[in-house]
């Protein structure tokens, strides 16, 4: 990548975002929190993934997709299944019928290993599992749904339906899946304890890596033609069209970098949490995570992590306090974001506070020559 | 799975099964009616869908509790009483909530999926709220208690009876309404050309708002029929609305008969290969394969023909 084109991917506001974003995440947040706090910021941050992937999927692309939580919930069921794995070897399981399969299993009288289940004996396997089998998921519908140009609301109706069948067909299987608990009990990873606490410190800037990783590669895929393309499609997709350019490559293209996203959120998830459950993947939590890229603004992709930031902070507040009020707070929030402020906290932000940021610059100068005013002033 | 059993009784098993499928497509056509007037017609998706069908259901159980205390003797019809009260109760919030809320945001039918999302999470609390997070029941009249047996095997209880009855008479009120009378012929027009109705003289908003009533109270009548063959808690509503939005989608968007006859196939579908497999797999092949055919065939079984 030349100079040049790294200026065009990476202007200098953008480049302040990135440091100011790293900052709050990497420096304050360690610092000012214990342990127990920071690892909720790490799950907070964890739906993040998600809702960046919402944020070009939904804010650049126009498809809105009420399934992120099933991407989300493959990720992550794909590390539990590893780490379950390890935690239940044959010496600390020798109480059950069958030693060395996982409790679950057990206890749902099954006695042998299921074959989707063996070959996530081996990490690497199941790391790129976490990447590999969600996308493909993404790529199977997305080819059946945008090849055949179905967008929009039947596009949200059906990654609904998926949502739901997952769960339902997760909580059914309780002797392959865990059922409605999920995969719990998760100790260690490659002998390593991620229990601990410093091993939770460790988890937290692997996954704030992970973060920016992803940022980055956002901020290039909007930056690029494809970025460009999407909102054109988004707004004139006939028009595209007609100009020569394949419409759903592009629509899948995007959707399996969502669905990536969300999974890798999900196994970090699965890593700081220590569990994985149906919660997570149906469509009540599908539907939250579009309105933490709601809050934070559709069409920002820093705005997606404050978003989903303050949303959760909100949640946890409001429902250790006044769980009744929690809903109706919810409810109106995502009442107020779609009627009242349609690009979120980036849009008021930009509206209001960044003329006033621009402005420092020239205040700060005044201040500091006082005489070029008047003179300039007397002319 | 079928050799365990012998004929006479596999047949049984079917018609029993059919039946009870029968009322499972009876609360499901109920409910895509309104869905399919709201979201066919408008484009508008309602995700507070189930919350006003619950709606219904909480108007009813209070006015079964009304009658048992002040009108014991004319009890055994408070149904019709309570039907025709959910249906003006849930006609009422669904005006207002088109008027505060669904106006605004016609041109952007994404954004009315989450605003009535958010509509659906403050109801079920507010549901929470004033009748409690247990399930309520209502007292069935003695009338609707008790069933038909038809041979040994097979009964066929009366409130499912009943409950059909009811879909068959709402569902034919519906289609008169929609396809033979006045209101229906510029509901129609509108769909097909909003700037053209309102330049032969239909007030268009005020077709948005009554249609939009008129969804959500059929969905009212629907919780009132829910009643009677089920108990009714603050997010009993949820349960049902993805297989409606189902329904409505596999049936083809705009059409009636569509939503008639997938409704029907589901429920079908769902409650036969509920006696043989578990409830949660024969609900997971159904939608699956429900799913699979909307991938293959997007417009649904019975579309409009339309160029796009």
């Amino acid at each position: 990548m030349s100079l040049q084109n790294f200026k065009s991917v990476f202007p200098k506001t953008d480049i302040y975002y990135f440091a100011i974003l790293a900052v709050v995440i990497v420096v304050i947040m360690p610092l000012s929190m214990d342990i127990f706090r920071l690892n909720l910021v790490g799950k907070y941050l964890t739906y993040a993934f998600v809702a960046l992937g919402l944020v070009l999927c939904w804010g650049y692309g126009g498809i809105l997709s009420l399934g992120q939580g099933v991407f989300f919930g493959l990720g992550g069921y794909c590390m539990a299944m590893f780490l379950k794995l390890e935690a239940s070897d044959p010496e600390s399981t020798k109480i059950q019928s069958t030693p060395g399969i996982p409790d679950f299993m057990d206890w749902n009288q099954i006695t042998e290993l299921p074959w989707f289940w063996e070959p996530f004996y081996n990490l690497p396997f199941a790391l790129i599992a976490v990447l590999v089998v969600p996308t493909i998921f993404a790529y199977i519908v997305g080819v059946a749904m945008f090849k055949r140009r179905v967008g929009g609301v039947y596009f949200a109706i059906i990654t609904q339906a998926l949502a739901s069948i997952l769960t339902i067909l997760i909580i059914g299987q309780q002797g392959y899946t865990g059922g409605v608990n999920g995969i719990t009990d998760l100790r260690t990873l490659l002998g390593w304890d991620i229990r601990t606490d410093s091993a939770k410190y460790i988890l937290y800037f692997v996954n704030a890596g992970l973060l920016f990783t992803c940022l980055v590669i956002a901020q290039v895929v909007r930056k690029s033609k494809l970025g460009r393309l999407l909102v054109a499609m988004r707004d004139q997709e006939d028009r595209v069209r007609f100009s020569g350019y394949d419409v759903s490559n592009f629509k899948i293209f995007i959707f399996c970098l969502g669905a990536a996203f969300a999974a890798i959120g999900g196994a970090m998830f699965t890593l700081q949490v220590g569990f994985m459950s149906p919660s997570f993947v149906g469509i009540v939590p599908s539907i939250e995570m579009v309105i933490f890229c709601a809050v934070g603004g559709r069409l920002s992709i820093f705005g997606a992590v404050y978003g989903t930031l303050l949303v959760n902070w909100a949640k946890t507040t409001f429902s250790e306090s006044f769980p009744e009020l929690w809903l109706f707070a919810m409810g109106a929030l995502f009442i107020a974001v779609v009627m009242a402020f349609p690009n979120g906290l980036a849009g008021i932000y930009k509206t209001h506070a960044q003329p006033f940021i621009k402005k420092i610059p020239k205040l700060i100068k005044e201040l500091a020559e006082p005489r070029a005013h008047v003179k300039s002033g007397a002319q | 799975m079928f050799s365990d059993y012998s004929s006479t009784e596999l047949i049984s098993i079917f018609a029993m099964q059919g039946f009870a499928g029968l009322i499972l497509f009876s609360v499901f056509v109920l409910m895509a009616l309104g869905l399919a007037i709201i979201f066919g017609q408008m484009g508008v998706i309602n995700m507070a869908h189930g919350e006003f069908m619950i709606l219904g259901a909480y108007v009813t159980f209070l006015i079964s509790n009304l009658f048992a205390d002040f009108m014991p003797a004319i009890f055994s019809i408070y149904f019709f009483i309570a039907m025709i009260v959910a249906f003006f109760v849930c006609g009422a919030v669904g005006a207002f909530v088109e008027w505060s809320i669904i106006r605004h945001l016609y041109r952007r039918p994404l954004d009315t999926l989450l605003a009535t999302w958010g509509l659906s999470l403050i109801l079920q609390q507010l549901y929470r709220t004033v009748f409690g997070a247990r399930e309520v029941g209502v007292t069935i009249p003695d009338w609707m208690m008790g069933s038909i047996p038809l041979t040994d095997i097979i009964e066929i209880p009366l409130n499912g009876v009943f409950v059909m009855c009811l879909t068959l008479i709402i569902t034919l009120a519906v289609y008169f309404l929609m396809f033979k009378s006045r209101f229906g012929g510029q509901v129609r027009a509108v769909v097909q050309n909003r700037p053209m109705a309102g330049a032969v003289g239909i007030n268009t908003e005020k077709v948005d708002r009554i249609t939009f009533a008129l969804g959500c109270g059929i969905a009212g009548i629907a919780g009132s029929a829910f009643t009677m063959i089920g108990s009714t808690g603050p997010t009993s509503g949820q349960l049902y609305i993805v297989d409606t939005f189902l329904v409505v989608v596999f049936g083809g968007a705009a059409s009636l008969l569509g939503t008639i006859a997938s409704a029907f196939t589901i429920s079908q579908a769902q409650s036969t290969m509920e006696f043989f497999l578990s409830g949660s797999m024969s609900k997971v092949l159904t939608l699956l394969t429900v799913v699979i055919i909307l991938m293959i065939r997007p417009q649904g079984l019975f579309a409009l023909k339309l160029r796009k």
